[in-house]
């Protein structure tokens, strides 16, 4: 895990080669984490596993946030390991949400990881960030014919109501 | 050595001759019509053991109800210790979990059915012949539990279910008493008219017109 000064040597190494690439960094709790802008996010991640000094090779995970009173609204998170050293770092890009029906666009990262790609289609299908150039991007774990993307804070959560006493007497008749 | 059948062949009744006889004008008067009233009554009661046919049926079906090997989540694990030596279902006739839905005669839903799962979960129900009956286990199955949310459904929102079991997951007991109830509800007068409601009867897929059948088939 690089510390908060090898945070900023990476910040400063990808502001000079990609201007207007990094956003911001962050350090909390052990974790640095480079805030990018989403349409850089791509040299920013061919940089960090390329790169001789940091050869940060496997994409340990990718996946998606959704920050619904803050704006912008979607976090796309990608935890990357540097397995000789076990080093970890992480990159956030923030996506603004477009409203209705348009969707949030981000590149995908296939190419350079190609194990991203059902982690992708998870984020497609529970939030609808639409990865492009992504090979094969469908749903992945609920129906195809499903409508809205769940895992959205502003999605109704859905189920059956369940009853309990205090709210019994707003359901008359729950019996029949 | 020499067996002498003789006393085992007339029976208990045949010890005596004159009873023997007296048994049997008895019998011909009944056939003729000649008895009538208490008379009649007590030689029914002292001879005969009524039954219906199905009522002989729903005792067989009920003590050989076969599972089909299906489970769902979690509550599939309380389901596979519902066969082994400590809680043994055979002593239920529930035992032989059949591979095939042709085969067996009782789903147990163990486990909760998303709404991707439902189709199958109804076309496994449909593939089996009938009679048929279903058994959610746990909470999830019955009323979609502790995920309650957009991916999933109760199992009675589309298909009858007979036996809820309520539990999270039900021990392997409470699945046996629910094997216990459906039993009582096969022996009694099982009302599975209400399964028009969810288009469940006769719903079993027969071999399409078009696919030529084998000679051993036909």
């Amino acid at each position: 895990m690089p510390d908060p000064a090898g945070l900023e040597l990476i910040a400063h190494e990808l502001r000079e080669r990609h201007p207007e690439s990094i956003a911001d960094t962050l350090y909390y709790r052990g974790i640095a984490t480079l805030v990018v802008e989403p349409d850089h996010v791509l040299e920013v991640l061919s940089w960090l596993r390329d790169d001789p000094q940091q050869q940060y090779g496997f994409l340990a995970s990718m996946h998606a946030c959704d920050y619904l009173p803050h704006e912008p609204r979607f976090g796309l998170h990608y935890e990357l390991l540097n397995m000789s050293r076990v080093e970890r770092i992480h990159v956030k890009a923030l996506l603004a949400d477009p409203g209705e029906p348009e969707l949030p666009e981000i590149d995908s990262c296939v190419s350079l990881f190609p194990g991203a790609g059902f982690q992708e289609r998870e984020a497609f299908d529970m939030f609808g960030i639409v990865f492009r150039g992504h090979p094969d991007l469908r749903r992945i774990l609920m129906p195809e014919e499903y409508e809205g993307w769940p895992q959205r804070r502003d999605f109704p959560l859905g189920g059956e109501p369940v009853l309990f006493t205090h709210n019994e007497h707003q359901m008359p008749r729950w019996y029949e | 050595m020499e067996i002498k059948r003789e006393g085992a062949d007339r029976g208990k009744a045949g010890t005596d001759p004159d009873e023997f006889r007296i048994r049997q004008i008895r019998a011909r008067d009944l056939l003729r019509g000649d008895r009538e009233g208490h008379d009649l009554e007590k030689h029914v009661q002292e001879s005969v053991l009524t039954t219906t046919l199905e009522k002989a049926l729903d005792w067989a079906r009920s003590n050989a109800l076969w599972p089909a090997t299906f489970g769902l989540a979690c509550c599939a694990i309380e389901q596979i210790s519902l066969v082994t030596s400590r809680y043994d279902s055979a002593r239920f006739g529930a035992e032989v979990f059949r591979a095939s839905p042709r085969q067996a005669d009782m789903l147990i839903l163990s486990g909760r059915v998303s709404i991707k799962m439902a189709p199958v979960v109804r076309r496994i129900y449909d593939q089996m012949l009938e009679p048929k009956w279903v058994i959610a286990m746990g909470a999830c199955a019955s009323s979609t539990g502790v995920f309650n949310n957009y991916a999933l459904v109760a199992a009675d929102k589309f298909m009858p279910v007979d036996v809820h079991v309520p539990g999270c997951p039900p021990r392997p007991e409470a699945l046996i008493h629910g094997i216990l109830k459906l039993q009582r509800m096969v022996q009694g007068h099982p009302d599975l008219g209400w399964r028009t409601r969810y288009g469940a009867e006769g719903t079993e897929e027969l071999p399409h017109p078009n696919i030529a059948l084998s000679p051993a088939e036909t």
